[in-house]
């Protein structure tokens, strides 16, 4: 008797427990989804890293308040890879074996992503990509799908290496830092420039710890390139737009930039203040850019990153790792299913709508229809935050379906044009 | 392709980066070359003082003056860590090289990890006049911040071998790690010798690390691209020399910048190590090593 009533009083508690909720606690019986990930906390990509996990947790958020998934809570676990290529596989394999989860992303860049796709493929498993660049090209995991905004190497730095033709820039100079991105960009753009007849009058590496730049600025000054293409990671970029400053590129320059990740990134913009001014460079949102709620996203996004001391301007990783979550939550809906062939064959069939504009994907995972844009930096002041939130300070020039500017050339009077 | 004069300015270019390195590397130069401490914690401290620096200079302070003002707080700090040493590992064990390996690892995670609490991971930069502008001679130009590098390295390697070789605890510092039994006997009391060094060890991280800043943005895990060139310069120097650390990190500068601009940067950390590798198998002492 005494444990019917208990029984009765239980059930009528929990009831009145479950009526109590809002309905977006309510979440039918069944362990949460779980969705596994690293993502770069810490070293050279940490503040991009994070900036990212802002951007996924306010989706985590917002899909518990819509009931979850398959009415299951949605819970996401993710360890800090260090920005090392190294912690990944491993970190990849506790989640897989260990955490047992449900789902995968793929950490924010192309280094620390690269090590774990043979193990995915191995193993059969839908990845979600994240910012990285050329992974999936050699390995054909057909369970791959990236959130990035650009397509193939080439495509990339077509619309930089057009720019500066446009300009009458007929040599080149390119220097890319030693990693597995910044090699896969830079050889995209040699592959175009073979078709250009430029003549590369300079082509180096540099060692992904380096420091100091001005050794390497002086050597391009000394070719007297007309076009100078960079690809390097958010560390290096500060160190570089120093040097070009102090060491200068010569009058002859037309266009300076191309893939520099960093540029995109509040605290170094803000940083480098002025010193942008001119940059021609690769971006994937720039204010001015019309994608459906993404605005909401950005001021729902920026107190949060404040009070977590990340990039308070998101523009770059922040909402298309919202929109890897929509991605997710769409193809879980629609099949009602956590079978990774299954959510990888509605991904790739179908058109995901996102905060970044509707996706689909190609053959390889990677965006079928491209949204990367290139913008010139103009009219920044130093320290001011609020100028990079107004259009006009950085103008898409390529391409034309986004275009709200022309390129200004040469580089020395880009840096000075108001 | 490249002409004498692209040579020659890279070598004038080298000297400057090559001071940059020895000023970085002073600090260490005293912990590990003088005491044989293994301070692996040394390039943390440095990005320590990077840090504050940061904070100082947002009330308008000139970042090198606020390496200055900080440099009292490194001491203080310098020496809790010795006592913390000395009454953990020092005065309980004779195997202090390898857990005094393990304290300092420690160290430098934990004082990465609060910074990354209190500053986040962006990278952070000061302003200041000298910054981003060049000293034009000719065609040549000079980064005024790396001048500022050079001035400091200067400064701080005259200041420290006079300190070395003309005051009693100059002196004493030179002493204790080669025998500490004739210290006591002269009168000195060993630890508190040590605790001095370590003081200053630390003290010249808060200069340098206001230097660091100075020529380029930091963030907190940047501590490890310097553990390996700091103890380059230190071992290719010869333990404990300062005017040695000063040879050392030009012989280092150059090699880099005259290999990076003819050759490829890619080279050169090849180039430095193999230069250690060489200066080991050669004279194992290192250049002013006795």
């Amino acid at each position: 008797m005494d444990q019917m009533r208990r029984k009765v009083i239980g059930t009528g508690g929990a009831g009145l427990l479950a009526a109590s909720m809002p309905a977006s606690m309510a979440f039918a019986q069944g362990a949460p989804i779980k969705i596994g990930m690293s993502m770069p906390q810490t070293g050279g990509l940490g503040a991009g890293g994070q900036a990212a996990l802002i951007g996924l947790r306010m989706w985590i958020e917002d899909v518990n308040a819509r009931g979850g998934m398959l009415g299951r809570k949605v819970d996401l676990i993710v360890y800090d890879d260090q920005s090392n290529g190294a912690n990944t596989p491993g970190i990849y394999t506790k989640l897989i074996d260990v955490d047992k989860v449900d789902l995968l992303i793929a950490p924010y860049a192309t280094n620390v992503t690269a090590p774990i796709m043979p193990m995915v493929k191995e193993r059969g498993l839908l990845l979600m990509g994240n910012f990285s660049f050329q992974v999936n090209a050699k390995v054909q995991h057909d369970m791959w799908f990236n959130n990035a905004p650009w397509g193939d190497a080439k495509g990339w730095s077509e619309g930089f290496l057009e720019a500066g033709k446009k300009a009458g820039a007929k040599s080149i100079a390119i220097f890319a830092a030693e990693g597995e991105f910044q090699q896969n960009l830079a050889n995209g753009a040699r592959e175009i420039i073979k078709t250009t007849g430029w003549n590369v009058v300079y082509d180096q590496n540099y060692p992904g710890n380096n420091t100091d730049f001005s050794s390497i600025i002086r050597a391009v000054r000394a070719s007297r390139a007309e076009a100078v293409f960079v690809a390097c990671y958010p560390n290096e970029s500060v160190a570089i737009m120093r040097s070009v400053n102090e060491i200068g590129l010569g009058a002859q320059v037309q266009i300076f930039g191309g893939g520099m990740v960093g540029l995109q990134f509040g605290p170094v913009m803000h940083g480098l203040g002025s010193l942008l001014n001119g940059v021609v460079n690769y971006n994937s949102y720039v204010p001015g850019m019309k994608y459906p709620g993404i605005e909401e996203f950005l001021k729902r996004y920026t107190p949060r990153a404040m009070e977590a001391k990340v990039d308070p301007l998101g523009y770059y990783l922040s909402p298309y790792n919202y929109a890897t979550g929509q991605m997710i939550e769409q193809a879980v809906n629609a099949t009602k299913s956590l079978d990774h062939k299954r959510l990888a064959d509605y991904l790739r069939r179908n058109e995901m709508k996102t905060i970044v504009g509707p996706i689909s994907f190609d053959k390889n995972g990677e965006r079928a229809k491209p949204a990367l844009v290139q913008a010139q930096f103009r009219n920044l002041k130093d320290n001011d935050w609020d100028q990079f939130r107004a259009p006009g300070k950085q103008v898409v020039i390529w391409p034309a379906s986004e275009k709200q500017g022309d390129v200004i050339t040469p580089f020395d009077k880009a840096r000075k044009a108001i | 392709m490249f002409s004498v004069d692209l040579i020659f300015e890279a070598v004038l270019f080298g000297i400057l980066l090559g001071c940059f390195y020895a000023a970085v590397s002073l600090g260490l130069s005293v912990a590990f070359g003088l005491l044989d401490v293994p301070y692996v914690a040394h390039p943390a401290l440095l990005i320590l003082g990077s840090y504050f620096t940061f904070m100082l200079a947002k009330t308008g302070i000139d970042p090198i003056v606020c390496g200055v003002l900080l440099m009292p707080v490194f001491y203080l700090i310098g020496i809790g860590f010795y006592r913390f040493y000395y009454e953990t590992f020092e005065k309980r064990s004779t195997e202090t090289g390898v857990r005094g390996l393990a304290f300092f690892f420690g160290m430098a995670f934990i004082i990465e990890v609060c910074l990354i609490l209190f500053f986040g991971v962006d990278q952070r930069t000061v302003a200041a006049s000298y910054i981003g502008s060049s000293l034009e001679i000719g065609e040549y130009r000079f980064p005024y911040r790396m001048l500022v590098a050079f001035g400091i390295a200067v400064v701080l390697t005259v200041v420290l071998t006079i300190y070395f070789s003309k005051t009693f605890n100059g002196r004493a510092i030179k002493a204790v790690g080669q025998d500490e039994g004739a210290l006591r006997l002269m009168g000195a009391n060993p630890v508190k010798i040590k605790q001095l060094a370590f003081g200053i060890a630390t003290a010249i991280n808060a200069l340098a690390g206001a230097m660091l800043i100075i020529v380029g943005p930091v963030e907190p895990s940047m501590d490890r691209i310097y553990i390996g060139r700091t103890f380059c310069v230190v071992v290719l120097a010869g333990l404990g020399s300062m005017s040695g650390t000063l040879v050392a990190g030009l012989v280092l500068g150059i090699a880099e910048s005259v290999v990076m601009m003819a050759f490829g940067a890619s080279w050169a950390p090849a180039v430095s190590f193999g230069l250690l590798l060489l200066m080991l198998g050669v004279r194992p002492q290192g250049l002013f090593g006795r």
